[in-house]
């Protein structure tokens, strides 16, 4: 569904990613995996065109997506879920929900706004609240949501159990898992293996903006020594 | 009481006209953070086009359908100007979008001129609305409470427009985090777009509602923008609730202020503005600002290096150039040199606070104005030496600068341009309006210099000596431990305050100097044309100051006297054709998109380049 070849990116002169490429099947979760630094955030802004790479190709559905603008890359049918969250503070619960709608398109499984409460059922009790006035855990369920509206075939969601309180990561694993089960594609950067192992399918490590793993987490856990050196346990 | 309550209302008719124009601006700021100062500019196009349209269409029918497709029209134009020049400049730095919008009134106005000719027009009467209703028995033109019922209605399909529907949403989001709202799918560009084509029609809805109490002529552009830029900042930027509210409080004093206090009407409302400020810095409704949250922060400068040698030399033969000058020049190339070294001084000095300083004041012409107006008061009124009044030109500047640094230095960004360009409204509408002292725009006249400074040649040492001597200290500020503090408030301001700098008190002492500099400039002025008159002062004045640093280039020592050169030079060739508003509109749109260094920025570029591929082939 996805296949990122070669992709070069860079922040001003910094070389972040070095050559990466990945590929991403339709219906699995695949997590990116990595130390803080690594590359993971740029990774999918680059797919994202958030960050155009400057060599390499990002293919999707068999159309290069790069140098295109971010709303074509949405349009195109991925959804992205920033790390930082980047839900309009501004604005209400239903407002954040309405910014992220498009019109359904084929393949991709389809979300209502009362779908999505019923998915995220604290959302609905807070309908009518401003985003500034919500907590960590609440604001990362309404960004997801958000995204959702677009109806999209692949989802990207980096970091989603950064500074989220446990029991609220034990939520969102489970919701990852309900998405999944709805037919959506998702890859998700994670520093957290735990959580990583507990909803995803196969796992890619990068390591200064280069892979060097990709494969089941059975096949990681046979390598102990992979695990050591390229992620923080 | 029933007097009272018509002028009352005499004030409300008058908001309608002005929130719509207001209403328009606040919500372009809101969306693109686009100060556009070509406003003014679809207000006065408004109000053409209107009385165009008026002339073709028949009837009550034909009137209000004017005015209907008047803002279709002027938002269809303001569509095109927004594809055109701003697209390009969305993250460019502020001045470079002040500046863009800036070609765009020259532009315009020239245009205006061409298609409408030089003669005021007066607006036609509304059919069926010309006589008065008498309300407690006092006459209330119909018109007036016809545009005064209307305004509400108008108020209301905004906040609809903005609350309620999806494009309002979108409109919203966008405000905070352009880039997220583009990652969820919208094309953001026609957002933008959109939002400022509605922003024009409005302003021409509000130049074509004002026709039958007023009319339209070619200065309409620049006498609203003040009032406008004043309800604006009152109300908070942004926020059309405040714009609303501003209006009404702005217009309303003023009607009163014409009955009571007839020779402070302009400076009623600036004085209104500064108590707002005074108590909530943002504006009535209008939110506190992050510098940099929008994303605008342009790249990291380069550091200022002195000049090496080659660089040294150069200034020095300029200037051996400029002391042997009067040897074989005649009168008139002195006196350009004169005019050529003040805007110099005066342009380093703005260049001083906005490129070091990096404080993007839009009323720099209040220092050199209020410099020039403080020598010239004292011959006027009190027959002082002239060698004493020339002391109290940069004296009195300096002063002014503190004055006003005081309000504005709490703020940044936009709201720091907005607030220098009001007090420098102020400062003009004070010169123009307390004729007792200042003879307003009669000007005051017959200042001239002591026998000994009498020659040309003699005022020219005089100049040369005191103008490179204020710019040559200018750069050794820069150069000094203070222009140091300086640049690293402007760079980081956090880091500079976590390493023990006062970037507050180091920018009031900078904008200080900077005024008084201004003021020294404005000194020799005066006394090398014999007078002064508001035109000094204006709103057109602090612009072309602006302009110059921009064409000379922001982040470059020179850029200030290099723009300042060349635009005397440019100036003096290109106004004696007719449309030379166009052509040089034309050319700093131009500059702003293609050399947004400007001219010694895009010089050394190209040096650099030269250089930089000699010493790669030297490997």
């Amino acid at each position: 569904m996805l296949s990122v070849e070669g992709i070069h990116s860079y922040y001003g002169k910094a070389h972040i990613l070095g050559g990466l490429s990945f590929e991403v099947r339709r219906g699995e979760v695949v997590a990116l995996l990595g130390r803080n630094g690594a590359g993971k955030s740029t990774t999918m802004k680059s797919v994202m065109q958030l960050v155009r790479p400057r060599t390499g190709s990002v293919m999707f559905q068999g159309e290069d997506l790069v140098g295109k603008p971010a709303f074509r890359v949405a349009q195109a049918g991925i959804g992205y879920v920033p790390e930082d969250r980047r839900i309009f503070t501004d604005l209400t619960v239903t407002e954040n929900l309405e910014v992220g709608r498009q019109p359904h398109r084929d393949g991709a499984p389809e979300w209502s706004v009362e779908q999505l409460f019923d998915i995220f059922p604290n959302l609905a009790e807070r309908r009518g609240n401003r985003g500034k006035h919500m907590s960590g855990g609440e604001q990362q369920m309404l960004t997801i949501a958000r995204t959702l509206m677009g109806n999209p075939l692949l989802l990207l969601l980096d970091e989603p159990s950064e500074g989220i309180a446990p029991v609220i990561v034990e939520e969102m694993a489970s919701t990852i898992m309900r998405l999944k089960a709805e037919g959506l594609t998702v890859m998700i950067s994670e520093q957290n293996l735990h959580f990583a192992r507990a909803v995803a399918d196969r796992a890619i490590i990068i390591e200064g903006g280069e892979k060097k793993f990709d494969g089941s987490f059975a096949e990681l856990e046979a390598h102990p020594e992979i695990r050591d050196a390229y992620l923080s346990v | 009481m029933a007097f009272f309550f018509a002028q009352f209302l005499t004030g409300l008719a008058n908001a309608s006209s002005l929130f719509l124009v207001a209403s328009g601006l606040s919500l372009i700021f809101g969306v693109t953070r686009i100060v556009n100062f070509a406003h003014g500019s679809f207000y006065m196009l408004g109000a053409f086009i209107g009385i165009t349209l008026m002339q073709i269409l028949p009837g009550a029918i034909g009137f209000w359908g004017a005015i209907l497709l008047t803002g279709l029209a002027v938002g269809l134009i303001g569509a095109v100007v927004e594809m055109l020049v701003l697209r390009p400049i969305y993250r460019a730095p502020e001045l470079f979008q002040l500046v863009a919008t800036f070609g765009v009134i020259l532009v315009i106005q020239d245009l205006a001129l061409m298609t409408w000719g030089a003669e005021d027009r007066l607006g036609p009467r509304a059919p069926g609305l010309r006589g008065v209703w008498r309300i407690f028995g006092e006459p209330v033109p119909k018109y007036d409470i016809v545009i005064i019922a209307i305004t509400p209605f108008i108020l209301f399909a905004l906040w609809y427009l903005i609350a309620r529907t999806r494009a309002g949403i979108l409109v919203r989001a966008a405000t905070q985090d352009r880039e997220m709202v583009g990652a969820l799918g919208v094309n953001q560009a026609w957002l933008f777009t959109g939002v400022f084509a509605l922003g024009s029609a409005l302003a021409g809805w509000g130049g074509a509602l004002q026709l039958p109490k007023g009319g339209a002529d070619l200065l309409m552009d620049f006498n609203i923008i003040g009032a406008v830029f004043v309800v604006v900042v009152i109300g908070g930027m942004g926020s059309l609730p405040g714009a609303f509210i501003a209006t009404v409080l702005i217009s309303v004093l003023n009607v009163f202020g014409v009955t009571y206090l007839p020779q402070s009407t302009l400076v009623l409302m600036f004085v209104v503005m500064a108590v707002v400020l005074i108590i909530r810095p943002y504006g009535l409704l209008g939110r506190e600002e992050v510098a940099g949250e929008h994303g605008q922060v342009g790249a990291p400068d380069m550091p200022i290096r002195p000049y090496g040698p080659v660089g040294q030399a150069l200034v020095a033969a300029l200037l051996l150039v400029l002391a042997l000058l009067p040897v074989f020049a005649d009168q008139f190339m002195l006196i350009l040199m004169i005019d050529m070294i003040v805007f110099a001084l005066f342009a380093a000095s703005l260049h001083f606070i906005l490129g070091t300083g990096g404080l993007v004041s839009f009323g720099h012409a209040a220092f050199f104005g209020g410099g020039a107006y403080a020598a010239a008061l004292l011959v006027f009124h009190t027959d002082t030496p002239m060698e004493l009044a020339f002391l109290f030109a940069p004296l009195a500047a300096g002063l002014l600068a503190l004055a006003i640094g005081w309000f504005c230095i709490r703020l940044t960004g936009v709201y720091f341009a907005m607030l220098t360009l009001a007090f420098s409204q102020l400062v003009w509408s004070l010169a123009y309006q307390w004729r007792a002292v200042t003879r307003g725009d009669d000007g005051l006249v017959n200042i001239w210099p002591s026998d000994w400074l009498g020659e040309t040649a003699s005022y020219y040492y005089f100049t040369l000596i005191l103008g490179v001597g204020g710019i040559l200290f200018l750069r050794h500020v820069i150069h000094a431990p203070f222009g140091y503090a300086l640049r690293a408030g402007r760079d980081s301001p956090r880091q500079a305050e976590a390493m023990g700098i006062n970037v507050k008190r180091i920018q009031f002492a900078a904008f200080a100097l900077a005024g008084a500099m201004a003021g020294l400039a404005g000194g020799i002025f005066v006394f090398s044309k014999g007078s002064v008159f508001p035109t000094e002062l204006e709103i057109a004045a602090s612009f072309d100051a602006l302009i110059v640093v921009f064409l000379g280039g922001v982040k470059t020592l020179a850029g200030g006297v290099v723009g300042a050169g060349f635009m005397t030079v440019v100036e003096d060739w290109l106004t004696r054709l007719e449309y030379w508003r166009l052509l040089l509109g034309l050319v700093i749109i131009a500059v702003v998109i293609i050399a947004p260094e400007g001219i010694v920025g895009s010089i050394r570029t190209f040096w650099n380049r030269i250089r930089g591929s000699e010493e790669e082939a030297a490997k």
